[in-house]
């Protein structure tokens, strides 16, 4: 089970092939951006740099980030897109984010609000773009307030706004008193950044300037965590939800997913951050530690292992032997349950190849499930990941602040002088850290991967074809648009961005479903039919009659 | 109804309308060897792709400029050059289509004399053909989009050198199966065509064990060039580009080329296929081939059986403009009251139309600039028995707990939406079939029996 003892070949000959299509300068750069990892000596990639243009890229836009990931997910807000209409249309329920719909029982803790299915936009025309849109853009958000009534209004800005000099903050300020409620807007214009990974950024530190801190009357109980990067993608957070109260964990609020405003507002309360994918959130984290006094630390609810290890370090960190017992009988009863599966799959999947190329934190996480399949992983990488996401956190204080990393505002956080309290007194945060307890870290990707595993930062679509046609793997891991392409190739895809309409694969009722596609997905027969018996020339038989 | 006046809302609720560019990417998927390149933000060509490509089912390769803020501030065109330079080194494409958004036509880039520039600088013979339109994201609607596009090839290639046999068909934005469809009742009676844009083979593409960066298929340059020299044009779709534009694909053929042009509905239902079938007798000057007299036969016969299922039924339909106005002439000979008919286009002829084309029976409500949060509204008083037309309605026919026909685009909750077959009488057929079993179906699952006999 144990993949890292897998040395794989040395790659220096696909990645050769690929880089001699480009042109020369093409070449060098992207070559930075393909590393053989290396397990005895860490090495560097270049990450989180600008797509070259004309070269087909996974990545998608600041405004995706922002509206898309971080703040599309939650169903008490309404999100307004400022601008033209394709955007807005664009991110319209089209990441699988689930969330509860509205209950009529006054006792449930759902509150009956669910705006993700609807697609506001300001639609400007081409007089507004001449003259401004700002005055539209004020009645978009009376209408959206006059329709719903909905506790808070965020704008999002498109490639547009910013050009023409609309205001959407002074907007969004002027709504906000007007109708008492909480509105606020983002900067987010598409292209703003090198990946939707501006737009992460700049949606945590909206959520942390208009919404984080606002009610402190959170939900009480003995451990209080927060969740941070999991968007209930195919319901992965309700399986985790499911979880949680099972331990008698009390969920603050999820970043975000199956998630409402009134629970962002209460994040401050909880004791414990939780992040998932630190690509998208750990910027939130890192300044509600500063703000708040909540420490944070690296979990994934991806694999068996992955939620058997995380849950201990989650009751380490609570340091309570009642929570201790409850998670080790959780595990056990449940890791037995996902064994009997796994030997089973195993037959089927053992030894077959995985490649995956999706998000910042996914086509890390997503190993863990691999290793467990016994599929070891020759090749993955992510669409909008920088250096920490695959070397670890420790690079940070080393990477360069390029042009592109300027443009998103860094927002200086100091502790709040009535809410900041430490969640643990020096001491025990010592304490922990001495039995190797980790704080505010993660490893990254390249630590979990084999020797001259391929490591490649924003592949291309030339990459994906060549990497497919040379390593043949029995799968694929990214989204929709690299898909059809990978099939056609005759390798089965799995979309890591919306499942292919399946999930949950969080926790350990998402693994089984995971080990149970992957078997049926690598142990397919539909390949063998792509060749007609009768294609080609015809045999010319003797006799007519028919041999039995 | 008083108070479904106009569109009374400033902001677009749930839009029934997509973007320029992704129309111009559409039109371009269906040139030969074409790779399509938005200039703008590179949001706009990710975005584009995973929505065709959900619809599609197929690769869609779309490459960007990837704009910074940079070249938001000071032009795109370092990026485009270098964006051509790539797509030429990759792909070798015949043809590279650029298509601008809302970004670039904003900050004003000089698409003509940026072209030009790169031109003069590369002159190398495999250099591919460029092409580019103006699809500003603020300026109409993805039908927009798609037919400047196609008007803008037409301009580029289109020559004349001496009238030949073929006949140009424009067959405006139509699934893969209808313009496969189209192409072969072209070929049964004898008539040479180019059509234009033709993206039955590479958006719909055959499954063959390997992938071709540049699928095959498509009109070709050759063709395109050819369009200028052609003996007539059939352009199906009344309103077409008219929110953006006066001018067509074959208004532009029949003024500068004088190639006849002959306008004529999107042949959805028997009367608007009559009509194209007649066209084609005229130019073809041959008896149709028994199988269309066959098949027309057949539809009747489907509509002698089936019409008393769906007359007095009352329809919702929506999509783009020229869908939409055939759409409704079908239902008008099915029996099937049609009570809204709406589109987020916005030509403003849409109301016109319907009342000279189709001419219904009764009076109709029609709504152009609309979005779905009108028809859901609209869908209150008028308690329609089903809607017809693509995936974005099915939240409002969930509610309503009645049927949705998926057709147009996009289908994106479905198996094989980019090959519904809407046109000819087959394509009517199936659709007529579709929908009268919708209704059967729908009526069997809320009987309290349970009747399995009709």
């Amino acid at each position: 089970m144990d993949s890292k003892k897998i040395n794989f070949k040395d790659p220096a000959e696909i990645k050769e092939e690929i880089l001699q299509k480009y042109p020369r300068k093409v070449a060098m750069k992207r070559a930075k951006s393909m590393v053989a990892n290396d397990t005895e000596q860490a090495k560097e990639i270049q990450s989180n740099v600008r797509t070259i243009p004309g070269i087909i890229t996974q990545r998608g836009c600041t405004y995706a980030g922002c509206k898309g990931v971080v703040l599309g997910p939650t169903r008490d807000v309404i999100n307004l897109t400022h601008g033209p209409i394709g955007c807005g249309y664009y991110s319209w329920l089209t990441r699988r984010n689930q969330t509860n719909t509205p209950s009529q029982d006054p006792n449930d803790k759902i509150d009956g609000e669910n705006y993700i299915p609807y697609c506001f936009s300001t639609d400007m025309q081409d007089e507004n773009i001449v003259f401004g849109g700002e005055k539209k853009l004020m009645e978009a958000i009376r209408e959206a307030y006059e329709i719903f009534k909905p506790k808070a209004i965020s704008v999002f800005s498109t490639c547009p706004i910013g050009l023409i000099g609309d205001d959407v903050h002074q907007v969004a300020r002027a709504a906000s008193e007007e109708l008492g409620i909480n509105v606020f807007g983002f900067s987010c214009e598409g292209y703003r950044g090198v990946s939707q990974s501006a737009g992460h950024h700049i949606a945590n530190n909206g959520l942390l300037t208009h919404v984080v801190g606002r009610n402190d009357n959170g939900p009480e109980g003995k451990f209080k965590v927060n969740l941070l990067g999991e968007y209930n993608i195919g319901g992965d957070a309700f399986v985790l939800e499911q979880m949680f109260e099972e331990l008698g964990i009390t969920l603050i609020s999820t970043f975000s997913g199956n998630s409402t405003i009134t629970a962002f507002e209460q994040a401050h309360t909880a004791d414990l951050n939780m992040v998932m994918c630190h690509r998208s959130i750990n910027y939130i984290a890192e300044m509600m530690e500063t703000k708040y006094g909540i420490p944070w630390i690296k979990i994934n609810f991806i694999g068996a292992d992955a939620t058997a290890k995380s849950l201990r370090k989650m009751a380490v960190y609570f340091d309570d032997s009642e929570l201790s017992a409850k998670v080790e009988a959780y595990i056990g009863k449940n890791m037995e349950i996902a064994e009997k599966v796994r030997s089973e799959v195993v037959k089927t999947t053992k030894g077959k190849l995985a490649m995956m190329f999706v998000g910042g934190s996914r086509a890390h996480h997503y190993q863990d499930l691999f290793e467990e399949l016994e599929m070891p992983t020759i090749a993955a990488g992510y669409e909008f990941a920088h250096r920490d996401d695959y070397e670890g956190r420790q690079v940070l204080p080393g990477i360069k602040v390029d042009a592109d990393s300027r443009n998103i505002e860094e927002i200086s956080v100091s502790a709040d002088p009535e809410r900041y309290k430490p969640r643990k007194t020096e001491e025990q945060m010592a304490m922990l850290e001495s039995k190797g307890f980790k704080f505010s870290d993660y490893e990254g990707m390249m630590a979990q991967m084999s020797n001259n595993a391929l490591v490649i930062d924003d592949i291309t679509h030339w990459e994906t074809e060549k990497l497919v046609e040379y390593f043949q793997p029995a799968i694929f891991c990214a989204g929709i648009k690299e898909k059809y392409a990978v099939q056609k190739m005759g390798v089965p895809l799995k979309q890591l961005h919306s499942y292919d309409y399946g999930g949950p694969y969080a926790g350990f009722e998402g693994v089984i479903n995971f080990y149970k596609e992957i078997e049926r997905m690598v142990g397919t027969k539909i390949w063998q039919l792509i060749k007609a018996p009768w294609q080609g020339e015809p045999e010319i038989v003797g006799t007519v009659g028919m041999e039995i | 109804m008083e108070a479904l006046k106009e569109k009374a809302f400033v902001s677009t609720r749930n839009a029934c309308k997509l973007c320029t560019p992704l129309g111009a990417s559409i039109a371009y998927k269906g040139i030969a060897g074409c790779v399509p390149l938005i200039h703008g933000s590179q949001g706009c060509a990710t975005y584009i792709r995973r929505y065709l490509i959900s619809h599609y089912k197929e690769p869609v390769d779309i490459a960007s400029t990837n704009f910074s803020e940079e070249s938001a501030i000071f032009g795109g065109q370092s990026n485009l050059f270098a964006a051509l330079n790539n797509i030429t080194k990759q792909y070798k494409p015949e043809i590279i289509g650029i298509a601008t958004t809302c970004l670039s036509e904003t900050i004003g880039d000089d698409m003509q004399a940026i072209i030009q520039h790169y031109q003069a600088q590369n002159t190398l013979p495999d250099s591919p053909q460029l092409t580019y339109v103006s699809t500003p994201s603020f300026k109409g609607t993805h039908a927009n989009g798609y037919h400047d596009t196609v008007l803008a090839l037409v301009k580029r290639f289109a020559a004349f050198t001496e009238t030949n046999n073929a006949i140009n068909l424009l067959p405006g934005f139509l699934s893969t199966a209808d313009l496969r469809h189209l192409k072969e009742i072209m070929r049964d009676c004898g008539l040479p065509s180019i059509m234009l844009p033709d993206y039955s083979d590479t958006l719909d593409n055959e499954y063959n064990g390997s992938y071709e960066k540049v699928p095959e298929g498509g009109t070709s340059i050759e063709e395109l060039v050819a369009a200028g020299s052609s003996r007539a044009s059939i352009e199906l779709g009344h309103i077409l580009n008219h929110a953006t534009s006066k001018e067509s694909a074959g208004t532009y053929l029949e003024k500068n080329f004088s190639i006849p042009r002959f306008n004529l509905p999107i042949p959805i239902g028997i009367k608007a296929s009559d009509e194209f079938f007649t066209i084609l007798q005229r130019l073809s000057g041959a008896a149709m081939p028994q199988k269309y007299l066959k098949q027309r036969g057949r539809l009747v016969d489907a509509y002698v059986d089936g019409h008393k299922y769906v007359f007095g039924k009352k329809a919702i339909v929506y999509g783009e403009e020229d869908f939409v106005l055939s759409m409704v002439g079908f239902l008008e000979e099915i029996g099937l009251e049609t009570v809204l008919c709406a589109s987020g286009g916005g030509s403003g002829l849409l109301k016109k139309m319907i009342s000279e084309k189709v001419n219904p029976r009764q009076d109709i409500m029609v709504r152009d600039d609309f979005d779905f949060e009108d028809i859901a509204v609209a869908c209150r008083d008028l308690k329609p028995d089903l809607m017809i037309g693509n995936s974005k309605g099915y939240y409002i026919a969930r509610e309503l707990g009645i049927p949705l026909i998926r057709v147009g685009f996009p289908i994106h909750d479905r198996l094989g939406g980019q090959r519904i077959r809407h046109v000819g009488y087959e394509g009517t057929h199936e659709l007529f079939e579709k929908i009268a079993n919708a209704l059967i179906e729908h009526m069997q699952e809320h009987s309290p029996v349970g009747y399995k006999y009709m």
